[in-house]
């Protein structure tokens, strides 16, 4: 691939031909302001946050959409820049529901980070704000995740992902029908700032505006681990301690995790971004069912059948009597009496030890369950 | 894997997951693969978005029917007949890739002989489909730049599964698109470490990296073995697939050829007498060259074929195994029964001693995944109580039974499997495999991995077609008193016998029950309302579930899961075997169903 130089104020930049500038900049540490835009999508352009000036050009542009030239002179502020950012920043946050010290997305929010970098003129955005009476449903019919339509910016990320991540196309930008309103308004019975904070606007929803539940949404959370907000919240969001880099222990793909770790608990799950395997997607299962780790059934001393009852016992006397056991039945039927199936569950070197211990004992009865 | 191994010489995936993306065509068959292997499943759905073609041949109305360019609606074990037509239709229409066929390929001309009587009108008769389908399905697949083959337990767990497997290989040698990029044949592997079971030696006859204890040749102990009626723990290996050559070949044959020894081939000493030498040498114990039992030999209808005594490390055979009912009392029936789990399963509470197991979340080690990927699996938190890894238990167990093993850690396990299977692992240290892994074979420290496999030359040197004639299934046919065809899948919800998955109220909650897929017709026929409750029985067993009507299975075919313990499908299913695999043919039951 091409390499092509460009200067982002000031500093000379090689990026990829084809790039585009906000990808060029972020890839060297330099901050454009995005909310809209996501690295594993398309460009979008809906934010309208990531506006540049180019060298040779009358009006800014939006850095998401246009690819790096060669020779390229780009500035990412300017008074005008800041005005234009200033205004999409205010529209954004104009129907988001800010009460970041209850959200749980308070501190990973990426419209705090914008709020705190181009700042916004409360009056304004007080003013247009959406009343009390707008607040609109919380939508908690996943196990796994709720859906806060009071938080949510429309940047279409969640849309976007559930068509391009995983194709399930579970999600739309619904009520675009503004010619509705529009004819409301012609008739007199609307206002026009009425249609800019209209609550019945456009939104976030399944097909017919039902529950997720009763969507084609196979509960992935690729849409939970991209919302810029607390639109797309987990019902179980206790922040870990430390994470550690695995492989999920489900299906034969072997997709690449980080385990979330609090303690002695493992209470969540992401996909590794670097893994060729998965590119960080994960499925439900993946994401979400860990639990059995963590579950109080979890066997935690060897049990031995007594009078017919398996009971406690200790590794001695556990092993000890399979040890006779397997010794007895070999001298009275020769080694062949023995059989063992071994796992897919477990790693290769269980495995590996596994059959070799049963040839070693002299019997090649191993098998396992690859057949089913 | 057998199948595959036989014509290949070689039975894993291909190609890798991530090519999928790029592909021309797609065929889906045997395979619910958005709902078994979700990030796989978004791949191929990516695929399509890409333009590619996908054609999906599945008797149920699968998820990836909905994205299809062409649904082959075949009936549930017709899968040879309508690879065989495929073949016919493009030999027909002159769609055959000639020079890959000229340069890599042999028998060819036998193959055209034996699909000469499967025309699209007669095998739209077996299987259903309509001739146009199986005609359109031929033309997208091979005009394709690059066709992918995507199978799993729909082809392989049938009686013929084998057969079902080599009649897919020539589609996919036919067309050329094996040992290129974005194409190859693709078995998706169900569970995270089969892959890696297999590899490791977890098989009778085989050890690490498939290389043979017994059997390698007819001159063996084990085919003479065979012939003594004494010794024949498995079922005669014979079927109807004909590999297009003049000397006939087994197996495990062709995988020997592929494997390159150190030691010099001594004259008159079979393969699998040197490997016997190379591990005994090594592990410092006499190996025996006496066949093992497979696990259908283990619980077989005649008590004296099983063995006695059974150690069982993670696995829940009560539920996820067939003919369950008759599984359950050769449980009751063995003299000593040890296992070792994470839980108390339903197939533990049948032990005699049940050993306490790290789960994945407290052990170090690797897996390997379905596109032979080995990859490392790393501790996050302490074993719970007094469990321990399992490498720990049964070193253990080990030493008490007088062998003198030493590991102190796994990453010493793995580099003795390395040293022994250099041809598969020797380049893959754990440092190596501290990013994301390597890709067998891998037999160097500076070798890349292998993405594609059969790149430039097969492992067996030439690909081999071969003939293999559609045989209807006579052990499991629908009848007047089962006139139901039973056939089994998974849901994306749960995994296997929900011994982990059950464990997570979130997907009990998004599905917490079985519900028996009936068509439309049928459940009026039957005077059933969605959700009511059914008896099914087959010449097995009978259990009660709820049904759900839905189109997505077709007027005679209904389908369960086996995730539910209650309504365990396997007390239906039968263990007939595939005769070369060994694999039950789960796939195909007779039933009845009766209001409740």
């Amino acid at each position: 691939m091409g390499k092509i130089t460009l200067s982002i104020d000031g500093i000379k930049v090689k990026a990829n031909k084809g790039q585009t500038i906000l990808k060029a900049a972020l890839a060297h540490n330099i901050y454009i302001p995005h909310l809209c835009h996501h690295a594993d999508l398309k460009p979008f352009g809906g934010c309208r946050l990531c506006v540049v000036e180019i060298e040779g050009r009358k009006s800014p542009i939006i850095s998401c959409g246009v690819a790096v030239k060669e020779g390229m002179v780009v500035s990412t502020e300017s008074p005008e820049i800041r005005q234009a950012r200033r205004v999409a920043t205010e529209l954004l946050v104009l129907n988001h529901q800010v009460d970041c010290l209850e959200c749980n997305k308070s501190i990973d929010c990426k419209l705090q980070k914008i709020i705190s970098h181009v700042g916004i003129e409360n009056g304004l955005v007080e003013r247009l704000k959406r009343t009390a009476n707008n607040t609109l449903a919380i939508d908690d019919s996943n196990p796994f995740f709720y859906r806060d339509p009071n938080k949510c910016v429309l940047c279409g990320i969640c849309v976007r992902t559930c068509k391009e991540i995983n194709g399930v196309d579970a999600l739309d930008l619904n009520f675009r029908d503004y010619w509705k309103l529009s004819r409301k308004y012609q008739a007199g019975n609307i206002s026009l700032s009425d249609i800019a904070v209209k609550g019945d606007a456009i939104r976030i929803a399944g097909f017919n505006d039902k529950p997720i539940a009763k969507s084609t949404c196979e509960s992935c959370g690729e849409c939970l681990v991209r919302c810029p907000t607390g639109a797309f919240i987990s019902k179980t969001s206790v922040r870990t301690t430390r994470e550690v880099k695995t492989t999920c222990p489900y299906c034969g793909t072997g997709c690449g995790i980080y385990l979330g770790v609090r303690g002695d608990r493992v209470l969540s799950a992401r996909g590794d971004r670097n893994s060729p395997v998965n590119k960080g997607r994960l499925c439900v299962k993946g994401r979400f069912a860990y639990n059995f780790v963590n579950h109080p059934d979890r066997l935690t001393t060897p049990l031995i059948r007594r009078n017919g009852i398996l009971v406690e016992a200790s590794w001695d006397e556990a092993l000890d009597l399979i040890a006779t056991k397997f010794r007895q039945a070999q001298d009275k039927y020769g080694p062949q009496v023995l059989g063992g199936l071994s796992s897919a569950r477990v790693t290769n070197e269980d495995n590996y030890l596994f059959q070799k211990l049963m040839r070693s004992l002299g019997t090649n009865s191993i098998d396992q369950c690859a057949r089913l | 894997m057998v199948g595959l191994a036989t014509v290949l010489g070689s039975g894993a995936m291909t190609n890798t997951i991530e090519e999928l993306a790029g592909a021309g065509a797609i065929l889906v068959i045997g395979s619910n693969t958005t709902e078994n292997h979700p990030v796989i499943g978004y791949r191929v759905r990516e695929a399509v978005r890409n333009g590619a073609k996908l054609i999906v041949a599945e008797p149920r109305h699968i998820p990836l029917v909905n994205i299809a360019d062409v649904h082959l609606r075949l009936k549930p074990g017709t899968d040879v007949a309508l690879c065989n037509a495929l073949v016919h239709v493009i030999i027909k229409e002159g769609l055959e890739d000639k020079e890959y066929i000229r340069e890599r390929t042999q028998g060819f001309e036998y193959l055209q002989e034996m699909v000469e009587k499967y025309t699209p009108e007669y095998v739209a008769e077996i299987t259903g489909v309509p001739a146009e389908d199986i005609i359109k399905a031929a033309r997208l697949f091979a005009e394709a730049e690059s066709g992918a083959i995507i199978y799993c337990m729909g082809i392989t767990q049938h009686t013929s599964g084998t057969e079902n497997v080599v009649a897919l290989t020539n589609i996919s040698l036919l067309t050329g698109n094996l040992g290129v990029p974005n194409a190859g044949m693709n078995p998706l592997r169900g569970q995270n470490n089969v892959q890696g079971a297999c590899d490791m030696g977890c098989l009778p006859n085989v050890f690490t990296g498939y290389q043979p204890v017994y059997g390698d040749r007819e001159d063996d102990t084990y085919w003479q073995r065979l012939k003594i009626e004494k010794f024949a723990l498995q079922p005669e290996l014979k079927s109807n697939i004909i590999p297009c050559k003049e000397k006939e070949i087994n197996t495990s044959e062709v995988i020997a050829d592929t494997i390159e020894f150190e030691q010099p081939v001594y004259k008159g000493m079979s393969v699998s007498a040197q490997v016997r030498a190379k591990f005994s040498k090594a592990w410092g114990v006499e190996l025996s060259d006496i066949p093992g039992r497979t696990i259908s030999d283990m619980f077989h209808d005649n008590p004296s074929r099983r063995n006695r005594v059974l150690y069982l490390m993670g696995e829940n055979l009560v539920v996820s195994d067939p003919n369950s009912t008759h599984l359950r009392e050769c449980l009751e029936d063995l003299d000593f029964f040890v296992v070792q789990d994470i839980f108390l399963t339903e197939t533990a509470r049948y032990a005699d001693v049940v050993l306490p197991a790290a789960s994945f979340a407290e052990k170090e080690g690797t897996f390997i995944n379905t596109e032979r990927r080995v990859q490392r699996v790393r501790p996050a938190i302490k074993p719970r109580g007094d469990s321990k890894p399992d490498w720990e238990i049964i070193q253990l167990l080990a030493q008490r039974l007088g062998l003198n093993w030493n590991y102190s850690t796994t990453e010493e396990i793995w580099d003795e499997v390395r040293e022994l299977t250099p041809h598969y692992f020797k380049g893959m240290s754990y440092e190596r495999l501290e990013e994301c892994g390597l890709q067998w074979p891998c037999p160097s420290n500076d070798h890349p991995g292998t993405p594609i496999i059969h790149k430039g030359k097969f492992a067996r040197g030439i690909g081999q077609f071969s003939t293999v004639e559609y045989r209807p299934l006579a052990a499991e046919a629908a009848d007047t008193d089962y006139p139901f065809i039973l056939t089994t899948g998974r849901k994306i919800y749960h995994y296997h016998t929900r011994t982990m998955t059950g464990k997570t109220d979130g997907l009990n909650a998004l599905l917490s029950e079985e519900l028996i897929d009936i068509n439309p017709m049928d459940a009026q026929a039957l005077d059933l309302n969605d959700h009511d409750m059914v008896r099914v029985t087959s010449r097995r067993g009978s259990i009660k579930t709820k049904i759900q009507i839905t189109n997505s299975v077709t007027p005679g075919l209904v389908c369960m899961s086996f995730h539910f313990a209650k309504t365990a499908v396997n007390v239906l299913t039968g263990n007939a075997v595939c005769n070369v695999s060994v694999i039950p043919g789960v796939k195909v039951s007779a039933v009845r169903l009766e209001k409740a």
